[in-house]
């Protein structure tokens, strides 16, 4: 059932993705309601997927990668979805679904069965669905910040195309990143801490000094400056989604990182 | 049985005429000598009506347009007499005169011609709003003067509702078409909220301050203004209930400015690449919006260079309002084909008020229910005698006849007399043929509701704003 649910959920968000790359080139916006409609069964699907996998398991299954990559894009989505509906900004979505839908790839490609935990590390989903969720906040600042870059070089260049005309003001898209990371940065936080506690729980120590895990502080107090930057100098704006950007391909870097290692693999 | 072979009159119907002239016919010398004003509207309307043969009829006066919309019996009749009402306007005119200018419609053509009017789309800015508003009060005026009949109050009507139609489903009217509406336009795709924002008008020339009123009426709260002539400040201050800076100290001001409007007459930079820098530096990088109307440009043109201010001159402006006008014209395309769609909507209810198809469907509606009562009746009763059976069928034919011949007797007298129309359309109602539905299958309450409210509120619909739209043309 979980399988099928799964599958679903890629045809659905690949339609989707098509769907709003098509709306973000043409004129008209006739297909923003055939994206948003497919986009909404996708996350339903994928919803069900992850609950029945739960159920089938009998455990809260988020500990595996590719537990944590599915999960991230479903967050993702659904942190569109709740943004469409206050907003009514349509042309996000032709930015998060790709995002959602490669992250919903590299979750089929990595190894898909239940990881058998150890009973120490029954609690490691706390860590994981909290440093997911964060993590979904830099991803939503990462698009805000292209979003916004685009827009900034189109009105400074006076090319006033359809992108123009669909991407919203740029203060928008300056508080969206603003908001994302405001959010995004404390659900991070505990998330580590989470994880911290579990790794002294399952191994003694908090930090075992493993390249991964300083790639991860560095991301971290990275952002810490990013928002303090915002929130004292002025880092807003074109710095700030510049920063973003930078900040999320560390992210996404450090994650690579993790999953080639742990998988062998050619690392 | 014998009623279907009675020979069924065939009726001439009305005809609809449009005659007028407009910007794209007429010089303006010619327009304003035409124009109706608005206190001798009743005057005019009630002399078109006393014309012979003219049954219905609306009059259209704006500055760009002079038309008469009217029901007639006789086309060429009604074209003569229109022409003569339109010659009598003015001492001034003769009826020669105005042959050159005028144009004349007939019925698809006529109402063709009344819906494009009605979209703008014969306008001379295309899509601009305020002809939709200026054919409701025609409409309003004429209900007034009930110089307009079943005929064309449901036209206008319709007229109108495909106009908002137009408005709704293209962009016809979305994007701005002047230089100073351009600018607000502009300031939205920067800033989402306008009335957080602060104004800083430098210089008091007319186009920035056409903006600056624009900004205003879309939200913008806080306005600051400075001229070189303090005087000048304080009463444009007055005026945009805003404060007025003093000319030398408003560069500093620009730090609190979200959007500065710069048109003055100095031949010289006035905010230099230095000022906008210092500023944005101090907004802590918020960013900044300048409009420079001014010929020569008062702003140093390397602030374009700077991150986070954002400027657009004139030219900028202007090849924005070409852009638009050139996706107007696209949209028209799409505007064209959905008024063709509404004008055969309307020339297929105005063939129903034919009275023949008419008598024929009262005929057939009648026919209708009969059958089906004597159907459900012998049902009931059994096996019947061949002579109880034709008892039961006479006397549901004789109290079907006699209860028709009153209105068929009256529909067939006044298929020639001037209210015709109304005649049908109250048959329609009365016994539910409503045509837009299947005229048999549905029952007469629903069908007689609706058509009840929409006849009820028109002067109500009318009272209702254009939406959007840029307020740019004055009213005529």
């Amino acid at each position: 059932m979980p399988v099928t649910f799964f599958i679903a959920t890629i045809i659905l968000y690949f339609a989707g993705t098509g769907f709003f790359l098509a709306y973000l080139l043409r004129r008209s916006e006739a297909l923003s309601q055939v994206s948003l409609g497919v986009t909404a069964v996708g996350f339903l699907t994928h919803t069900l997927a992850l609950l029945t996998r739960m159920l089938e398991a009998g455990q809260v299954t988020l500990a595996s990668f590719h537990e944590a990559m599915s999960f991230f894009s479903w967050a993702l989505v659904l942190v569109f979805l709740f943004v469409e509906i206050r907003h009514r900004i349509h042309v996000l979505g032709s930015f998060i679904l790709p995002l959602a839908l490669i992250s919903l790839l590299s979750a089929a490609a990595l190894p898909k069965e239940v990881p058998t935990l150890e009973p120490v590390l029954k609690t490691v989903w706390v860590h994981v669905t909290l440093s997911m969720l964060g993590t979904v906040g830099f991803a939503v600042a990462f698009v805000a910040g292209i979003m916004y870059l685009i827009q900034d070089g189109l009105l400074k260049s006076k090319r006033f195309n359809v992108l123009y005309s669909k991407l919203p003001p740029l203060d928008f898209l300056d508080r969206l990143n603003q908001q994302s990371i405001v959010m995004g940065f404390p659900l991070l936080t505990v998330g580590i801490i989470a994880g911290a506690f579990s790794a002294e729980f399952a191994r003694g120590s908090y930090l075992s000094w493993n390249p991964e895990q300083l790639w991860a502080l560095v991301t971290w107090l990275f952002y810490f400056v990013v928002l303090m930057g915002r929130l004292t100098v002025g880092w807003r704006a074109k710095r700030a989604a510049y920063l973003t950007i930078i900040g999320f391909a560390g992210v996404v870097l450090t994650f690579i990182g993790v999953v080639l290692k742990a998988h062998g693999g050619v690392a | 049985m014998a009623a279907s072979h009675e020979r069924i009159p065939t009726v001439h119907r009305m005809n609809i005429i449009a005659v007028g002239l407009s910007h794209k016919t007429a010089p303006v010398e010619v327009r304003e000598r035409l124009a109706v004003p608005e206190s001798r509207l009743g005057e005019a309307l009630h002399r078109l009506c006393g014309y012979q043969g003219i049954k219905e009829g609306v009059l259209l006066s704006t500055c760009n347009r002079v038309e008469v919309y009217a029901v007639v019996d006789d086309v060429e009749a009604g074209f003569a007499r229109v022409q003569e009402f339109l010659a009598d306007t003015h001492l001034s005119l003769s009826s020669e005169q105005l042959t050159p200018h005028l144009y004349w419609h007939t019925d698809g053509r006529a109402i063709g011609h009344l819906f494009r009017v009605a979209a703008s789309l014969d306008s001379m800015v295309i899509g601009e709003p305020q002809i939709l508003g200026q054919l409701k009060d025609a409409f309003e005026a004429s209900l007034t003067h009930k110089t307009s009949g079943v005929v064309l109050n449901k036209l206008l009507q319709k007229a109108i509702s495909a106009a908002k139609r137009v408005r709704t489903e293209t962009k016809i009217a979305e994007t701005a078409v002047s230089v100073s509406y351009a600018a607000v336009e502009l300031a939205k795709k920067i800033f989402s909220n306008l009335s957080e924002k602060t104004v800083l008008l430098v210089g008091a020339g007319e186009m920035a301050k056409l903006a600056a009123k624009h900004l205003i009426n879309n939200g913008v709260q806080r306005v600051m203004i400075t001229t070189r002539n303090p005087q000048g400040a304080i009463e444009l201050a007055q005026r945009f209930n805003g404060t007025s800076i003093p000319f030398d100290e408003f560069r500093r001001a620009m730090a609190e400015a979200d959007i500065v409007l710069c048109s003055t007459g100095a031949a010289h930079y006035l905010i230099r690449a230095a000022d906008v820098e210092e500023a944005v530096r101090r907004r802590m990088n918020r960013p900044i919006f300048l409009i420079d109307i001014s010929v020569p440009r008062n702003i140093e043109p390397a602030v374009k260079d700077i991150d986070n201010a954002f400027l657009f001159d004139i030219d900028d402006l202007e090849m924005r309002v070409e852009q638009n006008r050139e996706e107007r014209r696209r949209e028209a395309v799409k505007a064209e084909g959905m008024v063709e769609e509404e004008v055969a909507i309307s020339l297929q209810w105005l063939k129903s008020l034919d009275v023949t198809p008419t008598i024929v469907a009262l005929r057939k509606r009648a026919e209708d229910i009969k059958q089906a009562e004597i159907d459900k009746v012998m049902a009931r009763l059994g096996h019947l005698s061949p002579q109880e059976r034709s008892a039961i069928e006479g006397l549901a034919s004789a109290i079907v006849n006699k209860l028709l011949h009153g209105p068929l007797i009256t529909l067939k007298a006044e298929a020639h007399s001037a209210g015709s129309s109304m005649y049908v359309e109250a048959a329609k109602r009365f016994f539910g043929l409503d045509t837009d539905q299947s005229p048999a299958a549905t029952p007469a309450e629903p069908a007689l509701a609706r058509s009840d409210k929409r006849e009820a509120a028109p002067v109500a619909a009318l009272k209702q704003n254009v939406p959007g739209g840029e307020p740019e043309q004055k009213r005529a």
